[in-house]
């Protein structure tokens, strides 16, 4: 168990090490000199000198490389090139709101998702159960920007209840103030993936209360609410764990829209700014944090996995 | 779970509205009723009615016009990125499948990274430093989803390389590639479609959700995800421009994964309900 969490943690570092190595590729083996990128294509040539000499982009890529990478290492990001400022801070303060929004979604999916996929799977063939697996098919599909437009079109155009774009700090706008700005982009973050998770827990749950041992525990007379959730619903939520950590990553990619559509200051917004306005040490670092916190989120899931299936016991097998 | 015996229905439904939408989309740009980069400046943001179906955008153009000539923009981007991921994907899974060693170590660890990347982040990365444009926009959401079928198609070629009639072929003398092409795609296609029929879905969706940020077709383009950005100053005073394009992609979205799940029900029962992500 050590061994496997160990070796886990050594992937995730190596897939972290991989990832500056891509960035740093794309970014500065693309066709087209960054200097040139950065200032446009009417920058004067003294213009460009002076930015390459100021970057250090004279310098061998690897020299380059390991200034980036070593400064990584050290928490230290880069100068932001639109916000003259260090890129660190604004990259942690952007990462710090997106969590905010990440951790409430992640755990509404996970609460509401598993319910209603368990209620699904008991009443298996009920009206609800059709409308639910109705609503999964449409949910999956749409796309979170409409109902980023849906929702502003309701709730802050016409109703007028919430508003439609904006943060106000939790110091300064106290509980409500904050709170209501999370409203509108978390509820159109969760939709498709509480449609996502409550599908397969609808399903595993399904093939675990068709499995022998349900039918043993039933033969034992076991009640019904301890056959569904003492019997059945561990071994269909293991399973659900996998699919929590994908859904991190679409969860990822649904903030970057999200956050850009209702204007909150996050990191999602940031690296989409930091694209348009070309500013790569902002970029860069986006990246490779967003990257470090996936490859997290999937060491927990793993890690969580192996902790609670005792038929998993990773020796020298691979996973 | 939708009984056997209704599938079909629902995966004839979805496949003639998927078709119809393909035929509308070819014809697009010569069947819209204005041309749709016509500005006329007093009929601005016109409610929709009998003369603009759709209404008018902020600069008097005709929104249905837009719409009908923006729908290939989705349906190149769903399937010519499923295209490109299938072509690099597939060809690269069997590969690591056939050449145990190094060449599957260095392909499955490559997919490994990928793989670990969030799609969209992925696609913001390849996109980050290159001039927006459709047929980037189609390569960047390929390569997004080239890891799924390599692991796929390599772990459908193993199973199958273990089969008697691959020995007969090897013991015929018969290469690598002939192998792999001749033994081995014919028999690994079923869930090789499968799993390309559901792809698309998402390949649009991430297209258009690229097009939204501004990474796609370029103004004055009418990509829908495009279209539903722009529209977002004149939600409040003129809704439809960005509800036609964005029910639209709706409607496209649901119906494409509609075949998807339908024809995974058809080719391979086991899978049903299962995930993807």
């Amino acid at each position: 168990m050590t061994a496997y969490i160990l070796r886990r943690m050594l992937s995730v570092v190596a897939v972290v090490w991989a990832m500056t190595v891509l960035v740093f590729c794309i970014v500065h083996l693309l066709p087209g000199s960054v200097a040139h990128m950065i200032l446009g294509e009417f920058a004067t040539d003294d213009a460009i000198r002076l930015l390459e000499a100021r970057l250090g982009l004279n310098d061998p890529l690897a020299t380059q490389y390991w200034r980036w990478f070593s400064g990584l290492l050290r928490g230290d990001f880069g100068l932001s090139l639109t916000m003259e400022r260090p890129a660190g801070p604004i990259i942690l303060e952007a990462l710090g709101r997106s969590a905010i929004l990440a951790g409430i979604s992640i755990v509404l999916v996970a609460t509401i998702g598993i319910a209603l996929g368990i209620h699904s799977a008991v009443n298996k063939g009920s009206p609800s159960d059709h409308a639910l697996t109705l609503a999964q098919y449409f949910f999956i599909a749409v796309p979170e920007f409409f109902w980023c437009i849906l929702a502003i079109l309701l709730f802050a155009a016409w109703l007028g209840w919430l508003p439609a774009t904006g943060y106000t700090p939790l110091a300064e706008g106290g509980l409500l103030g904050w709170g209501r700005h999370l409203v509108l982009p978390v509820a159109t973050l969760v939709l498709g993936l509480i449609a996502h998770v409550s599908r397969m827990v609808r399903s595993s749950m399904l093939e675990a209360l068709d499995s022998q041992y349900v039918l043993a525990a039933r033969a034992k007379g076991l009640a019904e609410r301890i056959v569904l959730y003492r019997h059945a619903l561990p071994n269909a939520l293991l399973p659900a764990i996998t699919v929590l950590a994908v859904d991190v990553g679409l969860l990822i990619g649904g903030i970057v829209v999200v956050e850009t559509v209702f204007a909150y200051p996050g990191l999602g917004r940031m690296l989409v700014y930091a694209i348009d306005n070309q500013d790569l040490p902002l970029m860069m670092g986006g990246m490779i944090v967003v990257t470090c916190v996936y490859a997290l989120a999937n060491l927990a899931a793993d890690i969580l996995y192996a902790v609670l299936n005792p038929r998993i016991r990773y020796g020298g097998a691979a996973t | 779970m939708l009984g056997r015996r209704h599938l079909p229905r629902t995966l004839t439904i979805g496949s003639v509205v998927v078709l119809l939408i393909v035929v509308l989309a070819a014809l697009g740009p010569w069947i819209t009723p204005y041309a749709t980069d016509a500005f006329a400046v007093r009929e601005r943001l016109q409610a929709p009615s009998a003369a603009h179906w759709f209404g008018t955008d902020e600069f008097g153009r005709d929104v249905f016009s837009r719409v009908l000539a923006g729908a290939h923009y989705s349906l190149l981007m769903g399937f010519g990125a499923t295209g490109i991921s299938l072509l690099i994907g597939v060809p690269l899974g069997m590969l690591a499948a056939f050449h145990r060693g190094w060449v599957e170590e260095l392909i499955m660890r490559g997919v490994d990274l990928l793989i670990s990347i969030p799609p969209v982040l992925l696609g913001l990365l390849i996109l980050a430093t290159a001039d927006p444009g459709l047929f980037k926009t189609i390569i960047a959401v390929g390569v997004v989803y080239v890891p799924i079928m390599t692991r796929l198609a390599r772990a459908v070629s193993l199973s199958l390389l273990a089969e008697d009639f691959v020995d007969a072929a090897r013991a015929r003398g018969d290469g690598a590639v002939r192998i792999l092409w001749r033994e081995i795609l014919p028999n690994a296609w079923p869930p090789i479609i499968v799993e390309t029929s559901l792809r698309i879905t998402f390949a649009i969706l991430l297209g258009s959700a690229l097009s939204f940020l501004g990474l796609g077709p370029q103004p004055p383009a009418s990509e829908w995800g495009l279209m539903i950005a722009e529209s977002r100053p004149f939600i409040e005073e003129a809704p439809w421009i960005g509800l036609a394009p964005g029910l639209c992609l709706c409607l496209l979205l649901v119906m494409v994964n509609i075949v998807g799940e339908g024809l995974r029900d058809l080719l391979d029962p086991r899978l049903q309900g299962r995930g993807h992500g």
